[in-house]
């Protein structure tokens, strides 16, 4: 295993992360990434930004809040 | 207000959210139907006003499942797996060497904004318009997969179960989708300026 991983690599990873499990290898590398790279960190960022809006909006379209809008 | 009455004003919300989850005019106008139908059986769901649109999307979601079952039954689903951009998608983000294209924004976190004062909740009804426009735009297969986890909110084998698809093949329609919609909410709403979420 090449000890760094490249942007595209462990942007592949935390997208993945979103619905399955990654490997051990794969959660060390991923970190070693994070820690080392300053593009990376806002991309996990944005996911969980992702992750949360997608909640909320499920949550508004259930319980129909969305048509009491001005 | 008559039940009827009722009904039809449900029935325009409700097809907005059949319709980006089923990507078709007519199936999606069959699930509405049905779940008005249903809900006209049970007057009694309509005594509690503000109750009655969540049972409402409740229903439908049930119904919306039974269309996808029959109809990827019958038509299995068709991912053009190389012509549908992904390729592109990742040459305009990363460069040869594996680092992006463009760095990623800082995302401020919108959904926080939901439960903020009057400007900030009318921001975040327009974000979560810019999030179905969108979820919208994925091709179609994708997106339909998308809002089954995001939407439904059934499990990976559950999705693989209805679409008779391999867990492998599942991952990667998931992935695409993520990353399609978070370009388009880059470029759409974090990256734009007319859209500063801070009053």
């Amino acid at each position: 295993m090449k000890l760094m991983m490249t942007c595209k690599q462990a942007a592949a990873l935390l997208v993945a992360r979103e619905d399955r499990d990654i490997v051990f290898g794969d959660k060390v590398g991923l970190r070693l990434h994070l820690l080392a790279c300053k593009a990376c960190p806002n991309f996990e960022r944005q996911l969980l930004v992702m992750r949360n809006s997608m909640k909320q909006w499920r949550h508004y379209s259930n319980d129909g809040a969305a048509d009491s809008e001005p | 207000m008559t039940i009827e009455h009722q009904l039809e004003q449900h029935r325009i919300y409700l097809l907005r959210f059949a319709r980006l989850q089923l990507r078709n005019e007519a199936w999606a106008e069959d699930a509405v139907s049905e779940t008005l139908l249903a809900a006209l059986t049970k007057p009694q769901a309509f005594e509690n006003k503000s109750q009655l649109k969540t049972w409402l999307v409740g229903i439908l979601k049930h119904k919306v499942i039974d269309v996808l079952r029959v109809q990827t039954r019958e038509a299995s689903i068709n991912f053009d797996a190389d012509g549908d951009g992904s390729e592109e998608l990742d040459a305009l983000m990363f460069q040869k060497d594996g680092h992006f294209v463009n760095a990623p924004l800082v995302w401020n976190d919108v959904s926080a904004a939901m439960a903020g004062n009057p400007v900030e909740r009318l921001s975040s009804q327009q974000f979560f318009k810019v999030l179905e426009a969108c979820t919208d735009k994925l091709p179609a297969a994708q997106g339909r997969i998308f809002l089954m986890r995001e939407w439904l909110e059934l499990s990976v084998e559950e999705i693989c179960k209805e679409l008779d698809l391999t867990a492998t093949n599942l991952y990667v329609q998931l992935h695409r989708a993520r990353l399609r919609l978070r370009e388009c909410l880059e470029l759409n709403w974090f990256g734009n300026p007319m859209s500063e979420q801070t009053p």
